[in-house]
């Protein structure tokens, strides 16, 4: 990788914190500096309820936070007006969740074309958009297939295309194998890889060392504040030093399956 | 918000202000609010139907009853409302007996009837004389023409308009001038039209001066055929009218009055022998069915109402319960950029494409309702065409109303809530 240190920051955190007004008022973020660049594909890691969801919710805009500053391309974005959060949402961030969020009646290609909708894209233009993003993570012959017709592995990949057909500069994924299986899991942090690869920057918040494994940066968060874990780990996380792996029902699944199944495991996609 | 101002600026030339803001176009608000309520056909069409009853109950009504006014002014209308009739009833004479039982100051006991705005009494002479505009001793054109003999207030009672000269008045009747009134066509035919030089015509050889030509009368249009004289007049010359061609008394009376008018006219006429004379009122049968229908038609337009509550509640209900169906929806939209007056606007075409369908639906079965009736009973359809389209404008309006709330609901969801679920 190149040194990250030289490209602009896509996200600048400064002193940003976050308490739930209660009562009584807990502090879910303690006062954080973060700074992210454009092609960094960083790995958030932290407990169930460690403010893991919190830190998501304000670097997606979903949420203000309660002080500090956060800037998003170089826009202050903490206290800026609802019109100008959505704004950035809908072209500067894209984002993936563990439950896909796709709409059922709609068809792959519809679903990755309602995010054309809110960034103005001309009609014209959003089917190819559409069915482009959906090339990008190998789901043409599946466009015109309902969710209900997708494997979990396929949904999430229409949701990445969702996410990415409007370009944007940061792509914000949310446990997104958490309801994956352990081949799924594999093409799809495969297909993170890929996309750092093309400069995409990646912010990814998971339980799954694997997953983490993948990127540059590694952040621990826990009890709301972040520390950060140094360079990427190699191949082969030292789980037994992780402190919350015990609490990770896909550790717990099946210890150890983290590493020969990125290689050899069965591609079969459930349903699919 | 200021503090931050100061470090906007020193980042200049990267980014400064938010470029141009998400949108949710038109078009797209259309196509989704469609695809919304299509993803759940069944319950839509649930939905819909109380929106349909109402509206649907609406038109037919309001179809109905411009179709039966429609029907009532076939028989009813002011002109005949407000007219009496007394009629001779010849109880003492006969064809060989000519009697007259109106009483020669009829029109003035007739005037103090409460109610009454005219009054007089009129008979068509009981021969069609030839009249000339020409004495009998030159050789002008003859023709058979009707003559009529009328009291001052007949002509008055009987709305004759004139077209020149004026009307005979209490004058020419008390001291029976003999004037005549032409009607437009006899006027025509005799060749006159202007009444500069006091024109006389002869009826049967005797003449009489020609005072007015008649526009027209709306009660009695025989007169516009014709020759009208002063009731005495033609009393002195020709006699008394044959029981054939019986005296009546035309009465113009105020609007509702016509009944009790009717009631009392024998009585003042001739209050020695009332039972001379027999006064007709118009009918009231067209009043009463009319009452019948205003009655059944507020108790229908309640139960329309009714169902339309019920419609809006539905619609209110249904899209109540999408919103908290569809919160992860929600959720995502927003993280997609929509704003909250865009989920707002969302959920809001939605129900307003809900009630805009029912009343759609609605007035196609209200007017097909109505058309049903109107060919069962033989009646000619009327319905206003503004009808015809705000109902389905009624049946948004209905729809917009009820989705006010949801819509607000749905706006103020915190999408990282929503997203969780």
């Amino acid at each position: 990788m190149t040194s990250a240190s030289d490209e602009p920051p896509v996200i600048q955190l400064s002193a940003v914190g976050y308490t739930y007004s209660g009562p009584p008022p807990v502090q879910a973020l303690k006062p954080t500096d973060l700074v992210i660049r454009h092609g960094e594909h960083v790995a958030i890691m932290g407990p169930s309820g460690s403010g893991k969801s919190t830190l998501l919710n304000l670097l997606g805009l979903l949420d203000r936070p309660t002080e500090g500053k956060l800037e998003i391309d170089g826009i202050d974005l903490g206290r800026a007006s609802e019109r100008d959060r959505a704004a950035v949402r809908a072209r500067h961030i894209g984002f993936v969740f563990q439950s896909f969020h796709l709409l059922p009646h709609r068809s792959a290609v519809e679903n990755v074309m309602l995010a054309q909708v809110y960034a103005d894209t001309p009609r014209r233009q959003r089917y190819a958009a559409a069915m482009s993003a959906l090339g990008g993570v190998g789901l043409t012959k599946r466009a015109h297939a309902l969710p209900t017709e997708l494997s979990g592995g396929e949904r999430q990949r229409v949701a990445i295309a969702r996410a990415l057909v409007n370009r944007p500069s940061l792509l914000l994924c949310d446990e997104p194998t958490g309801n994956l299986d352990t081949a799924a899991t594999s093409e799809l942090t495969d297909l993170l890889g890929a996309l750092h690869g093309q400069g995409t920057t990646l912010l990814v918040i998971t339980h799954n060392p694997v997953v983490a494994a993948r990127a540059q940066r590694q952040i621990r968060i826990r009890d709301g504040m972040l520390s950060e874990q140094g360079p990427a780990l190699p191949e082969h996380p030292e789980l037994p030093e992780d402190p919350w792996a015990q609490e990770d029902p896909w550790v717990q699944e099946d210890p150890g399956a983290n590493h020969g199944e990125r290689n050899g495991g069965s591609h079969a996609l459930p349903g699919g | 918000m200021r503090s931050q101002a100061g470090s906007r600026r020193r980042t200049a030339g990267r980014t400064r202000t938010v470029q141009t803001p998400s949108r949710f176009r038109l078009a797209d608000l259309a196509s989704e609010a469609i695809a919304g309520l299509l993803q759940r056909p069944g319950r839509s069409a649930l939905t819909v139907l109380g929106t349909i009853a109402g509206i649907g109950g609406f038109v037919a009504i309001v179809a109905l009853s411009q179709t039966a006014a429609g029907q009532i002014g076939k028989d009813f209308n002011v002109q005949d409302a407000t007219q009496v009739t007394v009629n001779d009833t010849g109880a003492r004479g006969g064809s060989a007996n000519p009697t007259m039982d109106f009483p020669m100051n009829a029109d003035a006991l007739a005037d103090r009837i409460h109610g009454v705005l005219a009054a007089g009494v009129w008979w068509q002479v009981n021969f069609q004389p030839t009249v000339s505009a020409l004495p009998p001793s030159a050789n002008g054109t003859k023709v058979g023409l009707p003559v009529t003999a009328a009291s001052p207030g007949a002509l008055v009672a009987s709305g004759a308009q004139l077209a020149a000269g004026v009307l005979f008045n209490q004058f020419h009747e008390a001291s029976a001038q003999d004037v005549a009134v032409l009607g437009k066509t006899a006027a025509a035919q005799l060749g006159i039209s202007s009444l500069v030089n006091e024109p006389a015509i002869f009826i049967g050889g005797q003449p009489f001066t020609v005072v007015g030509i008649l526009a027209d009368d709306p009660r009695l249009p025989q007169l516009n055929l014709g020759v009208t004289v002063p009731e005495s007049a033609a009393l002195h010359l020709w006699g008394r009218p044959p029981s054939y061609s019986a005296a009546q008394m035309l009465i113009h009376t105020k609007l509702g009055a016509a009944q009790v008018v009717a009631e009392q006219a024998a009585v003042a006429l001739r209050p020695d022998n009332p039972k001379l004379l027999t006064a007709t009122a118009p009918t009231n049968q067209a009043q009463l069915k009319k009452s019948v229908t205003t009655s059944l038609n507020a108790v229908f337009v309640a139960l329309a109402g009714v169902a339309l509550i019920i419609g809006a509640v539905g619609i209110a209900n249904t899209t109540l319960v999408a919103v908290l169906e569809r919160a992860g929806e929600i959720g995502l939209r927003r993280a997609l950029g929509a704003r909250p007056r865009h989920i707002a606007i969302q959920f809001l075409a939605e129900s307003t494409a809900l009630g805009l369908f029912g009343g759609l639906v609605g007035a196609c079965l209200g007017v097909l309702v109505a058309i049903a009736v109107t060919i069962s009973e033989h009646w000619t359809a009327l319905l206003d065409a503004r009808i015809v389209f705000a109902a389905p404008a009624a049946g948004a309006a209905i729809g917009l109303l009820a989705g006010l709330y949801p819509a607000l609901r749905a706006s103020t969801i915190e999408p990282a809530d929503a997203l969780r679920r």
